[in-house]
């Protein structure tokens, strides 16, 4: 490759970099998740403003149902929500149920639920109300592989969450991860509940939580449990942290990312 | 319309294209005690002498080439129905008659069409063009005008001239029916005017109060009133057009022009709309109703504007102009008063205006059954602990509803997640009669136990039970991949769960939720 293309990459590079910084958001505009290494690793926090994805399994769906919550919890701050969701996905992992919501310790007042019927009015319901800076977060909820949400839809959601402060989050049960403008990506599983007696040990949710993507720091996997009484998440106290085991092959993805990012 | 089911089938032939310059006598038949009689005919056959009522088999004896059409007497209400939305032009107070009249309260509106004689030309007209015999007469009173139809159609009556107006028509115009007609003309009574002249007193004696009730609405002495289809909104604007209008543009110019319009009237008396309806009137006659609705007052027409463009955006089947709107129509059927408050410094109060306004937004656009908040019920059944409740109506409700507080320390009690019908799932056997399972199959996967919580009794509800339920035993389970279950045993082990034959049988087992 001749010189003069070389910089001229290098000169693309460059305005990449200063678009994607100046972007930045503010350390204020952070939530901690309350989740020492995960907040280290999100520079603080949850970004508000932004879009955050998490992704989960068809049968994880309700472990994934109760992350978003708790990240909905924490970045809402008692304002309203708007739980955006596809009849379909209803009928495949249940209802959000109310109660249950107020048992995680979150209100389930400020809860405002829309059904919408398909993809496209769902994307545009969303889009229309992450407009709204009434609103402390926006959550949609979408089951299995959606064509309708591509490259365009998410940057769509993720300009209008830019323009009012309000909080996108998506919950994506059956699909696989697709590029997208969000600002993080997780991927979530359920963890078994802390090691103890066998018969007593049902505590609180405890959720296996995997940064797969994050535009401004290192990517991770943690174990977390929500703590419904201060409702905030925490490292669940008697359990070891099973990070994954590092590819013999290669070098842990989440160490590159962070001398990238570094 | 005296000639509708015939009209209207001869109108379906020539929108196909088979419509004939000069085609033979046509009739519509109904089936009347096991014959077939003549329900509606054309002009030709009614030249040949045949009549409404006659059998069948007698008008093809008399003109064996006629052509014979079943009634559809749905297809018939439709249309009438099609044709009183298209008379809400002149008035907003139509009523049905069936089954082929319409009932026009004009009151107060003929001025706006040139009088009343012009405002009668111009309906006959329009619907003459749309190929439907018209008869019409006004009068002082509803009874009076059907009277008149029958014999003098066109005529306008003035008020207090009823009784002499129609002296002179046969009693059958009066419509009173087969039975009284005949026995009104059995005794010498032939006209109106003769049946007029006797005392009322024995008129009721021999043909009931119902009769000479009609009698007197017809002569003009009190008026019966008419049920207008539609109950008249608050406030109406409207606006037509000499050349009609098509294009999107114009047609969202319009609604935004007369939204002002209407705001402005609805403003001075301290109104705001809760449910606007927009009517498109297409020049073929063909009349469209969009409607929306507000969780509260509306009082900007920017508001109206937008939740109108939302619908029409939304709209599964487009509006269609067709060869273009003459009319549109804006109207407040539902206003409340609304009353102005001090907005004080306080966030919330702010923020709940903005999702109400959210709200109705995404209602217009997806409809308003599909955006709910919820309300906490006084029971303990998990499936209706929470009421699921209109968004638009029910926010302010919301916000302030009293929800049972958690109990601290304790891991959730309920499920995140619960499934409007319980799923069976198999459970090979318990190790205890009254125990949890040990490992269950659910959706064709099995899920092995590893951790139990319960059970958790809970009975139904024996004062409302309309059928027999059962108590559930429900389950916290943890299985071995850390997914959560909310599980119940359906009915107790003895004495609950009977087979066939009457003895104890296995109760089932089923999902009811998923925890976080």
């Amino acid at each position: 490759m001749s010189g003069a293309r070389m910089s001229a990459l290098a000169i693309l590079r460059g305005q990449i970099e200063r678009i994607e910084t100046a972007e930045v958001v503010h350390p204020r505009d952070r939530i901690a998740l309350g989740h020492g290494a995960a907040d280290a690793a999100l520079k603080g926090g949850l970004a508000r403003a932004a879009i955050h994805e998490v992704f989960c399994e068809g049968r994880q769906g309700a472990a994934a149902t109760g992350f978003v919550m708790g990240l909905a919890g924490r970045v809402s701050a008692r304002r309203p929500l708007l739980w955006v969701r596809q009849d379909f996905s209803e009928l495949e992992t249940g209802a959000l149920s109310m109660s249950g919501l107020s048992e995680l310790g979150l209100d389930p007042r400020h809860v405002v639920m829309v059904r919408a019927a398909d993809v496209e009015s769902a994307l545009r319901t969303s889009a229309d109300a992450l407009a709204c800076d009434a609103l402390g977060a926006v959550v949609l909820e979408l089951w299995g592989e959606v064509r309708q949400f591509d490259l365009v839809a998410s940057r769509k959601l993720t300009l209008a969450a830019q323009g009012s402060g309000v909080t996108g989050l998506l919950l994506r049960m059956a699909a696989q991860p697709l590029p997208s403008t969000a600002e993080t990506r997780w991927m979530l599983r359920a963890a078994h509940s802390p090691p103890g007696s066998v018969w007593s040990a049902w505590g609180a949710p405890v959720f296996d939580a995997e940064l797969l993507r994050n535009r401004h720091g290192p990517c991770g996997r943690w174990i977390m449990e929500w703590n419904c009484d201060e409702c905030q998440f925490s490292e669940p106290s008697t359990y070891p942290q099973p990070v994954v085991a590092a590819p013999a092959h290669r070098q842990d993805p989440a160490v590159l990312q962070q001398r990238r990012a570094g | 319309m005296p000639r509708l089911p015939i009209d209207r089938i001869q109108r379906f032939f020539n929108s196909a294209g088979l419509g004939k310059a000069n085609p033979e006598p046509s009739i519509v038949v109904i089936k009347d005690n096991n014959a077939l009689v003549i329900h509606a005919l054309d002009e030709a056959a009614e030249r040949l002498g045949l009549y409404i009522g006659q059998p069948l088999a007698n008008a093809r004896a008399m003109c064996p080439d006629l052509r014979v059409f079943d009634a559809d007497t749905v297809a018939d209400a439709k249309t009438l129905s099609d044709i009183a939305d298209w008379c809400d032009r002149f008035t907003p107070l139509v009523a049905l008659d069936p089954p082929h009249g319409l009932f026009l309260d004009i009151t107060g509106c003929a001025h706006l069409f040139g009088g009343e004689a012009a405002l009668l030309r111009t309906l006959v007209r329009a619907l003459g063009r749309q190929g439907f015999a018209v008869s019409a007469a006004i009068a002082g009173t509803s009874i009076c005008a059907r009277t008149l139809t029958r014999q003098a159609s066109g005529t306008i009556v003035a008020d207090g001239g009823e009784a002499e107006a129609i002296r002179s028509f046969p009693v059958s115009a009066l419509g009173a029916g087969e039975a009284i007609t005949t026995g009104l003309r059995r005794a010498g009574l032939k006209t109106i005017g003769d049946v007029a002249s006797r005392a009322p007193g024995e008129i009721t004696a021999r043909f009931g109060a119902r009769f000479s009730t009609l009698l007197a609405y017809a002569l003009g002495q009190g008026d019966a009133p008419i049920s207008p289809r539609k109950p008249l909104p608050d406030y109406i604007v409207e606006k037509r057009f000499a050349e009609p209008i098509a294009t999107d543009t114009m047609i969202a110019m319009t609604l935004s022009r007369l939204a002002d319009t209407l705001i402005a009237s609805m403003e001075k008396q301290g109104k705001g709309a809760r449910r606007l309806e927009a009517a498109f009137f297409r020049t073929d006659g063909v009349v469209r109703t969009i409607t929306v609705e507000t969780g509260r007052p509306v009082t900007r027409s920017a508001v109206v504007d937008r939740l109108f463009r939302e619908r029409l955006d939304a709209l599964a089947d487009p509006l269609d102009p067709g060869f273009g709107f003459d009319m549109v129509r804006l109207s407040a059927s539902r206003t409340e008063i609304v009353v102005q408050e001090q907005r004080d410094l306080d966030a919330h109060v702010h923020d709940n205006d903005e999702l109400a306004a959210l709200i109705d937004r995404i209602a217009a656009r997806i409809g308003g059954k599909r955006v709910v908040v919820h309300l906490p019920q006084d029971t303990h059944i998990p499936e209706s602990a929470v009421l699921a409740a209109s968004g638009q109506h029910h926010l302010a409700a919301a916000m302030q509803a009293e929800w049972p507080a958690r109990v601290a320390c304790e891991p959730p009690l309920r499920p995140l997640r619960l499934f409007d019908k319980p799923e069976p799932i198999k459970v090979p056997f318990a190790t205890v009669p009254d125990g949890p399972p040990h490992q269950f199959t659910w959706r064709r996967a099995l899920h092995a136990v590893v951790r139990v919580e319960g059970p958790e009794r809970i009975a139904m509800e024996w004062w409302r039970q309309d059928g027999k339920q059962l108590t559930r035993d429900y389950f916290r389970i943890e299985d071995a991949e850390g997914l959560r279950f909310w599980i119940f045993r359906d009915g107790l082990y003895e004495g609950e769960v009977f087979d066939g034959d009457g003895k104890p049988a296995s109760p089932g087992w089923y999902v009811h939720g998923l925890f976080a």
